[in-house]
């Protein structure tokens, strides 16, 4: 029972990764008709946003360090901790969530000027040309990345408050072994409130609605006088803010480095399809059931079943949901068929 | 009657000697030839006044920084062998029969190439610099997939490889090539070392759960550490492999907490070890108390630049390195403060062993007086030397391992300063780590190929 329930927690807070970078994808691609390659990298840009953030709280004065006789080296003392002390080492504690307020403009930006500089010019391209280019923009990003910050993932906790886990089986009434990290409930829990938020926005708002009946029918909203254009640059954007955050939230499970992102970005393109190209609802249930499913296939008692079932199951999963439902679980026939 | 006895006159002595002096020379002639056709071998410098090396290491990928340090060593090891800088370690390697004039005389030069830490990458990488760049010998590495890929192609092409960073039993084991030389420690030696600080510290009675990467050095690894805790009288509760970067472990972490097993033995480096020890203490392993015991996690190949990565999680933490910068011996203060001077920062294990690789290899063609494989590979064979930062070594010659002293260290939890990463626990005597050529099998292979 612990067990199942643990590698449940362990599947929905994967999953929640799975399904925030899915939700942009399938964003960008409903309405915007763009295969955009390049979101692993948005993601990977939001977690180094937390450390360019936690790098700007510490940033220090150099001191000699007279530990060190050879050569002249030196040690670094953050600006915050000279000036205010205590409060000071506290705002570097609390680096990662403040970093949420950093990310959200950074991200946007970047995305607006993603959309208006390149991807802007391959709408009316092949799904292969998008790919391409946006494949070697995830490249260039990657690479600027590693030579600013290096090839080694960064260091980025989280608060000291929530660095350990929760107990939840002395409270659940189970098992006092069962402990779950602290910061992993509280991704958890971060994923749904953007999940929700992006479809309370898209549902309840004016500019969601519009939104939608562009993804439906892009023509006849045209035909009325609306520039879904413009709106849908500022969904690019959005998507771009909600993979950044989410990679901003996974910076403390996943020492970032600047490869990060393409290890997610293939799974979230299976997410898509699986889930059915252009439907959010199905993106989100999609990365919830992988997640689950990938870690169930890692229990020990699994795999002593069926031995590396944990490194195939997603693409075993996604093979036979295409079979039985060739649109993905909640895909609609006329959505993206051609 | 005149009796026709011979004589022996001045005419006919010069005739005979004469024909004696071509009949006796006539051999040493064609043998001089056949010599000089025997030693031909590939990349010769001839009379040319430059030599060239090629430095293969990872610049991409997920081991570029250590790939970055390594290249930083090898660039001051050619200053050094060519005059340049302090000398660093020249000056306290003996017995020494470097000059300073680069090597036999001739300039050293150097190219490097990108592993990406990928084999087939490493070994077009270094076919290139062999074939198109003219290299005399290969050097690098930083991983053992890759250096025993390359260690294979060089002996196929008749050039030396001086391996970098690589930790599996199989490079200088089933896999080991007469061409290929390593200086860095491995997991068996690893395993020899860890013992007897294991059972001090943690006792005899321990349940070990592995999670091993999915690779030759993963797989000897665990078999080295497994062999000796369970010589110890610890149990292994589990073995499980991991694919290589798998970024998050936590699928692999949560069996572990119902296990029964009371010690985490992580046989990942790099990029694995950092995000696995993470994830691994942010489960709360390290607060769990299992059978009456504090739950420990064990690192048994230590780097400074993972624990510079792994930040505070590495405090406490057990494992073992082939060099520190912090230690006390002439060899590796001289190389210290030269990197040091040059660089601003110390040196790692990665940079430490590929510097030493390249003055081996220059002071064995010196002693051998020539570029000519066979012959410098004899001379490195069985070659002793001391001044080198690990105490006196000795080149096996049975399999091309160096023998000598290994540091047991601990994740520092009391840091002088920002580099001050690992306390030495203990130096390991090489005695204790020594061990039988024979265990692993594999053959050397010839020495003219």
């Amino acid at each position: 029972m612990d067990a199942i329930l643990i590698q449940i927690l362990n599947g929905l807070d994967k999953g929640g990764a799975y399904a925030l970078i899915a939700l942009g994808l399938t964003l960008t691609f409903g309405t915007l008709g763009v295969v955009n390659f390049a979101h692993g990298a948005i993601f990977m840009l939001g977690a180094f946003c937390a450390v360019l953030f936690q790098n700007i709280l510490t940033f220090s004065k150099k001191v000699k360090d007279e530990s060190i006789t050879f050569f002249d080296a030196y040690k670094e003392q953050p600006y915050l901790e000279i000036w205010w002390g205590d409060t000071g080492s506290a705002i570097i504690d609390y680096a990662v969530p403040l970093s949420i307020l950093f990310a959200i403009p950074v991200m946007l930006l970047i995305g607006v000027i993603m959309e208006r500089g390149l991807i802007k010019h391959f709408y009316k391209r092949e799904h292969a040309d998008q790919i391409l280019v946006t494949f070697g923009l995830a490249i260039v990003i990657q690479e600027i990345i590693r030579h600013f910050f290096g090839a080694n993932p960064i260091p980025t906790p989280p608060p000291d408050v929530v660095a350990g886990s929760a107990a939840i089986g002395t409270f659940l009434g189970l098992n006092d072994n069962l402990v779950y990290p602290w910061w992993r409930l509280i991704y958890l829990a971060f994923s749904a409130i953007i999940i929700f938020s992006v479809f309370a926005f898209l549902k309840f708002t004016t500019f969601g609605m519009v939104v939608r009946a562009g993804m439906a029918d892009r023509e006849t909203v045209g035909l009325l006088g609306i520039n879904v254009q413009r709106r849908f640059t500022i969904v690019f954007g959005i998507a771009t803010v909600v993979a950044g955050l989410a990679g901003v939230m996974y910076a403390p499970i996943l020492p970032p480095d600047y490869h990060m992102g393409m290890d997610f970005l293939v799974l979230s393109f299976v997410v898509v399809v699986v889930g059915g190209m252009g439907s959010l609802g199905g993106a989100v249930a999609a990365g919830f059931l992988l997640g689950v499913l990938q870690s169930f296939a890692s229990m020990n008692e699994v795999k002593a079943i069926l031995p590396g079932i944990d490194q195939i199951i997603i693409y075993l999963v996604a093979v036979i949901i295409l079979l039985v439902r060739p649109r993905g679980l909640m895909g609609r026939e006329g959505v993206m068929d051609d | 009657m005149k009796k026709n006895t011979p004589t022996l006159n001045r005419r006919g002595f010069l005739k005979v000697a004469g024909a004696a002096g071509i009949a006796a020379t006539a051999p040493l002639f064609f043998i001089k030839g056949a010599y000089a056709e025997d030693q031909k071998f590939r990349n010769d410098p001839g009379k040319g006044k430059t030599v060239k090396l090629g430095f293969n290491v990872p610049q991409t990928g997920a081991y570029a920084d250590e790939g970055a340090d390594e290249l930083r060593a090898f660039k001051l090891a050619v200053k050094h062998l060519n005059g340049e800088g302090d000398g660093g370690m020249m000056n306290t390697f003996k017995p020494s029969s470097l000059k300073g004039t680069g090597i036999l005389g001739k300039k050293v030069e150097f190219v490097t190439g990108d592993t990406q830490t990928k084999s087939d990458a490493a070994r077009g990488s270094a076919k290139r610099m062999i074939e198109k760049d003219g290299v005399l010998m290969v050097s690098g590495g930083s991983s053992s997939g890759v250096a025993i890929a390359v260690q294979g192609l060089c002996q196929e092409m008749g050039v030396m490889f001086m391996a970098g960073l690589t930790h599996s039993n199989d490079t200088t084991g089933k896999d080991k090539r007469r061409y290929g030389f390593r200086h860095f420690f491995n997991a068996k030696m690893s395993g020899a070392a860890l013992g007897p600080v294991l059972e001090k510290e943690m006792g005899k009675e321990r349940k070990a759960y592995h999670l091993t990467a999915d690779y030759t050095w993963g797989w000897t690894q665990e078999e080295s550490i497994k062999e000796t805790t369970e010589g110890l009288g610890w149990k292994t509760t589990k073995t499980v492999k991991t694919p290589v970067g798998a970024g998050d472990f936590s699928q692999y972490i949560t069996p572990i907490l119902n296990s029964g097993a009371d010690v985490l033995i992580l046989n990942h480096y790099g990029k694995d070890m950092i995000n696995s020890l993470t994830q691994a203490v942010q489960f709360g392993l390290r607060d769990k108390q299992v059978n009456g015991k504090t739950f420990e996690i064990i690192v048994p190949l230590y780097s400074r630049l993972m624990a510079q990565g792994a930040g505070k999680n590495m405090q406490g933490i057990l494992g073992t390195t082939n060099w520190n910068w912090a230690l006390k011996d002439e060899g590796s203060k001289a190389f210290v403060k030269s990197f040091g001077k040059e660089f601003g920062h110390p040196p790692s294990q990665a940079a430490h062993t590929c510097y030493v690789q390249t003055l081996l290899y220059a002071n064995a063609c010196e002693m051998a007086g020539s570029f000519y494989p066979p012959e410098v590979i004899k001379k490195m064979e069985g070659f002793k030397f001391d001044g080198m930062g690990n105490g006196a070594t000795e080149y096996r010659a049975e399999d091309h391992q160096c023998f000598k002293d290994v540091l047991v260290v601990r994740g520092n939890d009391k840091p002088k300063s920002q580099f001050d990463l690992l306390e030495i626990v203990q130096e390991v005597p090489r005695s204790q780590v020594e061990y039988d050529a024979k265990i692993f099998g594999g053959d050397l292979g010839p020495y003219k190929v």
